[in-house]
């Protein structure tokens, strides 16, 4: 089946961000999927959270085409993948980084690789950092900032081509706690002033949890979808959300089912 | 009150002693080897005539730079490791460059690039100055193919050892092929390639040395100690033993000041 993927969005916005349909892989003769499917709502930030091993990562890396697919059809925005504008969030800041590059010249460089003016990058990487209140030198290297700035720079960059989907994988992972919760309330804020869908891997429930419109719970492999746990509490969400009613229930579900699936 | 001033005032002085000290710490070793070589040459234990004391061998080093015999030879030496080091790195990078990116070429030419590493340079002068007679060329050849190796191999190990993370986020930003090998591979080779850069030049100027004691030359180094150490010359032999040590590490603490300027993110 054909379909033109510039009439189709004319048409209608599509209702899904990300679908995946009848997606195989398997490493080295085990497999990882098989025939796995799954549609995400539009305009939604989605955290993939599941059992160790059980394939988040490949997911994520698969779905914004870092590692190819055995077998299926993965499309943004009802587009494939290689025609799609994404950003993408590195678990380790340090090794995704260029360290030979100026954090500004990191931040631009999605720009200059399209070719684009060196004005122009100048002006929508100050139009970015303004955006977002970043205070910080850019002239200076990467490796001289702490990891949270460090994190924040790859997010900038990420954010600077204007993507359309943003993927992150475990983008916590790597820093401490103080400097998690600064990350996480920059990240609540580019969601809900850009409305970029996102689609994020972590390796804790809270945070699964406490950012997300959908949870994605992963089962052991081969990996199958248990559930989507819809978590709707208001944004943008504090400190305070951890302590609420809504938060406690929901972080309860997704644990019981975590459980249930360990034990099987 | 007077008494904290005091101390707190006794104290800086103390540590500014101390760090004083400890940026001393490197000349120990330097005056205890001169301690020694004095004790030696002037205990008789040894011919006065094979061991002149370390002053008489500075003296004869600095009376030697000045009047011009030994910076003509130092010189010539210095010109000749140059020569070769920069047909070596002009040809061994892109080179290396090349093999380390794609694999299968690299672990084509491996063996080849091994086998003649481990192969002594010096081994094969006979076989240069058979292809390349015992002119200036010869020698500067003969040291450039030591340093190509050694460059080549670091070049293409540094392009091969790149951060898979790294090539992967050029890639998912839209980086091509070509983007992802000069914006990435190629800077990510660069702390392993002056590795093999500063390598290089150091086997270098051990086979010019080598080179113009075999060959044999109107001026360097090599046969300027060999000459000395012929007619028993030792006040000059070790003077310029001492100036062909100097001259080595010169060499790679330039070379290391080089690589902290240019590779500032290395190991970081």
């Amino acid at each position: 089946m054909m379909i033109n993927p510039v009439a189709t969005q004319n048409a209608a916005p599509p209702d899904h961000f990300v679908s995946v349909k009848g997606l195989c892989k398997s490493f080295s003769g085990s497999v990882l999927y098989d025939n796995f499917d799954l549609d995400l709502s539009r305009n939604q930030l989605v955290s993939v959270f599941g059992p160790n091993g059980c394939g988040k990562s490949t997911l994520i890396n698969m779905i914004s085409g870092l590692i190819p697919v055995d077998q299926g059809e993965i499309r943004i925005h009802d587009k494939p993948i290689r025609r799609a504008r994404i950003g993408y969030v590195f678990q380790n800041y340090r090794d995704s980084m260029l360290p030979w590059l100026s954090a500004y010249d990191n931040i631009a460089y999605p720009l200059r690789v399209k070719g684009i003016p060196d004005r122009d990058c100048r002006d929508r990487v100050e139009q970015l950092i303004q955006t977002f209140n970043i205070q910080l030198d850019l002239k200076r290297y990467p490796y001289s900032f702490s990891g949270g700035q460090q994190q924040l720079i790859s997010i900038m960059r990420a954010l600077i081509a204007d993507p359309e989907v943003l993927f992150l994988d475990e983008p916590f992972s790597a820093l401490d706690f103080e400097t998690t919760l600064f990350v996480r309330d920059k990240l609540q804020e580019i969601f809900m002033t850009t409305k970029i869908p996102m689609f994020m891997v972590v390796h804790n429930l809270e945070e699964a949890v406490f950012l997300a419109d959908t949870i994605l719970l992963l089962s052991k492999r081969p990996t199958h979808l248990v559930e989507m746990v819809p978590f709707d509490a208001p944004r943008p969400r504090t400190l305070d959300t951890l302590t609420s009613p809504e938060f406690i229930d929901v972080s309860r579900h997704c644990l019981e089912i975590f459980r249930q699936e360990m034990r099987k | 009150m007077t008494i904290t001033l005091n101390s707190s005032k006794r104290s800086s002085w103390m540590t500014t002693l101390s760090r004083w000290i400890d940026q001393c710490l490197p000349l120990v070793g330097v005056i205890v080897l001169f301690g020694v070589w004095w004790l030696i040459s002037v205990s008789g234990w040894v011919n006065p005539v094979l061991l002149p004391t370390p002053w008489k061998t500075l003296g004869t080093l600095f009376s030697a730079m000045l009047t011009g015999t030994m910076a003509v030879d130092f010189l010539a030496s210095v010109f000749r490791t140059f020569a070769a080091f920069f047909a070596a790195a002009l040809l061994g990078v892109p080179l290396g460059v090349l093999l380390g990116s794609s694999e299968r070429l690299y672990r084509s030419v491996e063996f080849l690039i091994d086998f003649f590493r481990s192969t002594p340079a010096s081994a094969l002068i006979p076989m240069f100055i058979l292809f390349f007679g015992i002119s200036d060329v010869s020698k500067i050849i003969i040291a450039a193919f030591s340093a190509f190796l050694l460059i080549v191999f670091n070049s293409a190990y540094g392009v091969m050892n790149a951060k898979r993370s790294r090539i992967l986020a050029a890639k998912v930003m839209g980086a091509n092929r070509w983007q992802v090998f000069k914006d990435v591979l190629l800077m990510e080779s660069l702390p392993q390639t002056f590795i093999g850069l500063r390598s290089g030049i150091s086997i270098a100027l051990v086979i010019v040395i080598v080179a113009e004691m075999f060959i044999g030359t109107q001026e360097g180094l090599g046969k300027r100690i060999i000459d000395a150490q012929q007619i028993l010359n030792v006040q000059d032999m070790y003077a310029s033993i001492l100036i062909t040590g100097l001259l080595g590490y010169g060499l790679n603490v330039l070379f290391l000041l080089i690589e902290k300027r240019f590779i500032h993110w290395s190991g970081k």
